[in-house]
């Protein structure tokens, strides 16, 4: 920040020169602490995973040394059917779960922007499953999905729906989606919460506009507010992007990436390799295949970020 | 008629999202307060004939078998951890943030997009060699060492939503204070903090939440009843053979319960550190 104000250069000139860079010096500061604690605890594991990542360690077979391989654990993982499998699993978690939060978030908002009685109460609600920790949704979902003892089954069987009992997590396609169902009660409201946030700011005076203009709702919603909610979106897009390819704890709790790997993807793939097989380079090297994808979703983040303060 | 008609859709469909919303959590509920033959029932037994709260005050008074004593166990366990996080993030956070809002200095600009990066590296990128580094400094299976690892993976977001608060206050006002005769870290301590005191709040909540709820590192760095955290807790305890649902029930309404309250009476705080923190910059 420059300074700017008059007041403040005159204040200023009345400080020994060393002023600025005394100033240089509490910025810098103030920031070291966070920067100690951060830096310590990620850069250095990020430089050290890299590390690990050229080397074959694996701690179920000590007797092979932890010899250097360079590239080798990422050629390795590049040409694996089961890496671009779990790949092509997560791509498909991500595709439908984030197409049906930002469909439904956007529907429930607008519900929400608009005027009846109980509105505060169903906006404090949708904050329920925004605070449910992650972990508590999966095993409330996976009670729900029992197959003997759980509602789903009992409810649908008592109105008719089904004939016979299912066992929801028993087969890949099924549990993919009903993992799904899960993600998606807990992580709509975000989208909602953000999307009426953003709609919030747009006047009324647009919608008069457009209804003086002879628009329908329908036309006022695509002409009006969609183009106006496209940063939100956008941010939203990205936000989720980045956590839903990170997914761990719903399958973990779930599924355990089954019924025969259908619900392995990326993360507990990497997981597994690291933390069961005890293949740590690999699991590094996967890692930063992770990270490296994050990463560019990130760069893309901060560009939107930028251009959106800039009107 | 079309507008009477349109006031009954837009109440059904409220209605709709209420039911939704609410059905799960409710039944965990209920199943929590079901007898043992009742949750074993089939049909289920919508409404519970007996509803007992025995396991709740098993958990709270840490009698009745080996899982209640872990949930308390994990319940506190989380508590302390997510109070320490939430302490270290905000004041250590607070000063970094007052820093990127209001000065400058070379690599400014770029240092916050590197914070903001770390923050969203995935858990597993620095799981897998911290577990070594944490090993040699034998701080595996400690509350300590779950602290130092939470406070600098939450911290970047802390400073993130701190900056974004910061900056929309006008320097108008640290610049007056500073001409009254203070200097710029009373200013930040007088006037500042003071001033900014929702947006510290929603930090914390956020901290706290973030804390809670974090799982994979807490998988893998706590193995000991000492150590476990509530989510790992009740993750351990749906991978055993013969479940026992109304504990597993009643263990997840009271981990929900801190967040859910907090996200319900702080509801403002919350939604506009949401959107200050994702939408501007």
């Amino acid at each position: 920040m420059a300074a700017t104000s008059p007041l403040r250069r005159a204040h200023t000139r009345h400080r020994r020169l060393s002023h600025t860079q005394r100033q240089r010096l509490l910025a810098w500061a103030l920031i070291v602490p966070a920067f100690l604690v951060v830096f310590a605890l990620i850069l250095t594991p990020i430089l050290r995973a890299f590390w690990m990542s050229l080397h074959v360690i694996d701690l179920k077979r000590p007797a092979i040394g932890q010899p250097f391989v360079g590239l080798g654990n990422y050629l390795d993982i590049l040409q694996d059917a089961t890496f671009w499998a779990s790949v092509a699993r997560t791509g498909y978690f991500m595709l439908i779960s984030i197409a049906l939060e930002v469909m439904l978030g956007v529907a429930v908002a607008l519900l929400l922007n608009q005027h009846f009685r109980g509105r505060g109460l169903l906006r404090a609600l949708v904050l329920i499953p925004w605070a449910l920790p992650i972990t508590i949704d999966a095993i409330m979902w996976k009670w729900i999905y029992n197959p003997s003892y759980g509602a789903l089954n009992s409810l649908l069987y008592q109105t008719g729906v089904i004939a016979s009992y299912r066992t929801w997590l028993s087969d890949p396609i099924s549990a993919m989606h009903m993992v799904i169902i899960a993600d998606v009660w807990k992580t709509t409201p975000l989208v909602i919460l953000l999307t009426l946030a953003a709609l919030q700011t747009i006047p009324p005076a647009l919608y008069e506009a457009a209804r003086v203009d002879g628009a329908s709702a329908w036309r006022g919603f695509w002409d009006v507010t969609l183009p106006l909610l496209r940063p939100v979106l956008t941010i939203i897009l990205v936000i989720r992007t980045m956590d839903a390819f990170k997914v761990f704890d719903i399958i973990y709790i779930m599924t355990s990436g089954g019924p025969s790997d259908g619900t392995k993807v990326i993360a507990y793939y990497t997981y597994l390799e690291a933390f069961s097989f005890l293949r740590q380079g690999r699991g590094a090297a996967l890692a930063w295949l992770m990270t490296l994808f994050i990463g560019m979703m990130a760069f893309l983040y901060i560009r939107l970020v930028n251009r959106e303060t800039e009107y | 008629m079309r507008r009477l008609l349109l006031q009954m859709g837009l109440y059904a469909a409220a209605l709709l999202v209420a039911v939704v919303i609410l059905a799960p959590p409710i039944w965990l509920f209920i199943s929590s307060i079901s007898s043992s033959a009742e949750l074993l029932s089939v049909p289920v037994h919508w409404i519970p004939e007996a509803p007992t709260f025995d396991r709740y005050v098993q958990v709270i008074t840490a009698t009745g078998g080996e899982s209640a004593a872990n949930f308390r166990r994990s319940l506190l366990n989380s508590l302390t951890v997510a109070l320490l996080v939430t302490f270290l993030c905000v004041a250590v956070g607070a000063l970094a943030a007052y820093s990127f809002a209001r000065m400058s200095f070379a690599g400014h600009g770029n240092l916050i997009y590197v914070l903001l990066l770390s923050y969203t590296l995935p858990p597993l990128m620095l799981v897998i060699p911290l577990f070594r580094i944490m090993g040699d400094l034998s701080l595996t299976d400690t509350l300590q060492g779950l602290v130092i690892v939470y406070a600098s993976l939450i911290m970047p977001f802390a400073i993130w939503i701190l900056r974004s608060y910061f900056q929309t206050i006008p320097s108008d006002l640290e610049d007056a204070a500073m001409i009254d005769g203070c200097t710029r870290v009373q200013a930040l301590r007088r006037v500042i903090l003071p001033i900014s005191l929702p947006g510290i709040v929603a930090t914390a909540l956020f901290c706290f939440l973030a804390s809670w709820e974090e799982f994979l590192i807490a998988l893998i760095f706590t193995s000991s009843p000492a150590a476990k955290t509530i989510p790992v807790a009740i993750a351990e305890f749906t991978g055993r053979h013969a479940i026992d649902y109304g504990m597993m029930a009643t263990g997840g309404v009271i981990a929900a319960l801190p967040p859910i309250l907090i996200a319900l009476v702080f509801q403002r705080y919350l939604i506009s550190g949401l959107s200050s923190g994702a939408v501007k910059g």
